[in-house]
């Protein structure tokens, strides 16, 4: 069975991201870049896959300019067989990464895509459900366990009042929860390994999809800042506050 | 101008989710439909039918929309959504599972977890985790919208008399089925609609000790949290997650026990309307936040508290 994985690079979940001055865009200049964590654990889940026989071949496929070959990398170096690099200027939108996507799918034919739930720069939560539709397949979103029994993937899922436990027939994407794994650390000669491993670039016209744009960002700007309060001594002034001063008990 | 309401609820009742969705399309200015797909689903489209501001209700009552399963939902609402300009759904786990296949149904963007509606094309929306807050301005004539529900008051679920019209149309995509469930019973608040909400963090040591809030809980009719720290730690089930990637959350009170205050937290709980925070290290960013901050072991704290509450 192949597997096929989606990574993105986005910044690092430690860095707090501000707006610019003049609101024309958030502020990523010198700002430490990495595999968005949702991916990370997709990646783990499909080694795992691998490592465990079921799966024969892991893809990983990233959409944006030459930058996001690191992550490639990166995935590749935790345990991927392979990657792919759609080639486009800098940032997409969903709609147009799950096209892209479901060209990849189109060639490559997986049994299962796995993807993270949402990324942590654009918090969308969008692309996997968007594949799924595209390309007529079943959805296993905010996944806490993923089992293969044959044609179906069995697919526990995280929802609002707990857990939810739906029947995928092949072939299935599946979107990831924080809980479905912990990836590993890759290891140096595996870093030095995953440099030889093969990288294919595909452009968006070689997929036959058309770049297109939905949205357009008009400005940005920093939240409403909340003013740090007070520091109370104990219990009792603490109870006191909220009884008497802001009156929420 | 028009716009389709998707029903957030369980067949039997309607979600209040549905009501804070109903007020955000009202700021679009146009006529508002509610759209309930379920499985012996009369209940929620009666209680639908009472929400004020509400056209008509459309109830798609089929035994394929019984579990919400996006495969076969995401078709019928492409198909009754052609007719509207908008589409609009409260950011729920349903709706985050559904709607995007929808707006690629449809071949549109979606605008997901909007907090304000600037014109009838233009939305505001974080991004980043709440570090930033975008103004996004769509350019589809028809627009798939999810709502956060904290940043729109619930419209009022009585006062309205909608007409109720069934819709004759069974999408079975045929690819996934409804397996089980465990959902949490509890006879606490959901989180999302707590006036007061208690949480413990990674200072809450083990998953035993979150006992201590459950006292106060109780006292306070209050929803208990946790940060995702906590959740990793595998103290309580991902179900409880404030946050980020967990639920958003913005009650009267909400009360952080033990947790540090990482911008992924702070993401999840940060407007709500007076945040305490309790935790033994004075420099933890949490107290940034916080309007009332307590420097002390919530091992001392918490009994305390409860005590004299």
């Amino acid at each position: 069975m192949k597997v096929l994985v989606a990574v993105k690079r986005v910044v690092d979940y430690n860095v707090k991201v501000r707006a610019k001055a003049d609101g024309s865009d958030v502020d990523l200049n010198n700002v430490k870049m990495a595999i968005n964590p949702f991916c990370e654990i997709a990646v783990e889940e499909a080694v795992r896959l691998k490592e465990a026989g079921t799966a024969t071949e892991v893809i990983a496929v990233s959409v944006g300019d030459k930058a996001c070959q690191e992550q490639i990398r990166t995935a590749l170096a935790l345990g991927a067989d392979r990657g792919i690099q759609v080639e486009t200027d800098g940032a997409v939108e969903p709609l147009v990464v799950a096209k892209l996507l479901k060209g990849v799918v189109e060639k490559e034919q997986p049994q299962l895509v796995i993807l993270g739930k949402q990324s942590i720069d654009g918090d969308n939560n969008q692309t996997g459900q968007m594949l799924g539709a595209l390309a007529g397949m079943p959805q296993g979103t905010f996944a806490s366990e993923v089992v293969i029994d044959g044609d179906t993937v069995n697919v526990t899922r995280e929802v609002d009042g707990g857990l939810q436990t739906v029947a995928l027939k092949l072939p299935a994407i599946v979107t990831t929860d924080l809980r479905l794994n912990e990836p590993r650390y890759a290891s140096l000669p595996n870093i030095m390994k995953a440099k030889k491993k093969p990288l294919d670039v595909f452009t968006p016209a070689d997929l036959g999809v058309e770049v297109t744009t939905h949205l357009t960002q008009v400005s940005v700007e920093p939240p409403a800042e909340r003013q740090a309060g007070i520091k109370v001594e104990d219990v009792d002034q603490l109870l006191d506050k909220l009884k008497n001063e802001a009156k929420v008990i | 101008m028009s716009t389709l309401v998707i029903a957030e609820h369980d067949n039997a009742t309607l979600k209040g989710a549905t009501l804070n969705a109903v007020t955000a399309a009202q700021a679009l200015g146009a006529d508002i439909d509610i759209l309930v797909a379920g499985a012996g689903c009369d209940a929620a489209a009666q209680a639908a039918a009472a929400v004020a501001g509400v056209n008509k209700v459309l109830v798609a009552d089929n035994a394929p929309y019984e579990h919400q399963l996006a495969e076969n939902v995401s078709l019928l609402i492409a198909e009754v959504g052609a007719g509207y300009d908008y589409i609009v759904a409260a950011a729920t786990a349903n709706a985050k599972n559904t709607m995007p296949r929808v707006a690629a149904l449809l071949d549109v963007a979606q605008i997901s977890e909007i907090t304000s509606v600037e014109s009838p094309d233009t939305f505001k929306r974080p991004i980043y985790a709440g570090n930033v807050i975008a103004t996004v301005k769509s350019t589809d004539a028809k627009k798939v919208i999810t709502v956060r529900g904290t940043a729109f008051d619930a419209a009022a679920a009585e006062g309205g008399s909608a007409s109720i019209e069934a819709v004759d149309s069974a999408h079975d995509a045929g690819i996934s089925s409804f397996v089980g469930e465990e959902v949490a019973v509890s006879d606490r608040p959901e989180l999302t609609a707590a006036s007061v909400v208690i949480s413990g963090g990674r200072g809450m040591q083990n998953g035993e000790n979150f006992k201590l809030l459950e006292g106060i809980a109780d006292k306070l009719n209050a929803a208990i949290g946790a940060s995702r720290a906590a959740v990793d730690a595998g103290f309580v089930p991902n179900d409880m997650q404030v946050g980020q990637t967990g639920k958003i959350v913005a009650p009267d009170l909400y009360i952080a026990v033990g947790i540090s205050g990482a911008i992924q937290h702070l993401a999840g709980m940060k407007d709500s309307k007076v945040i305490v925070a309790i935790n033994k290290d004075e420099d933890a960013p949490i107290f940034q936040v916080s309007d009332y901050g307590l420097v002390a072991d919530l091992f001392d704290a918490l009994p305390e508290f409860e005590s004299k509450l």
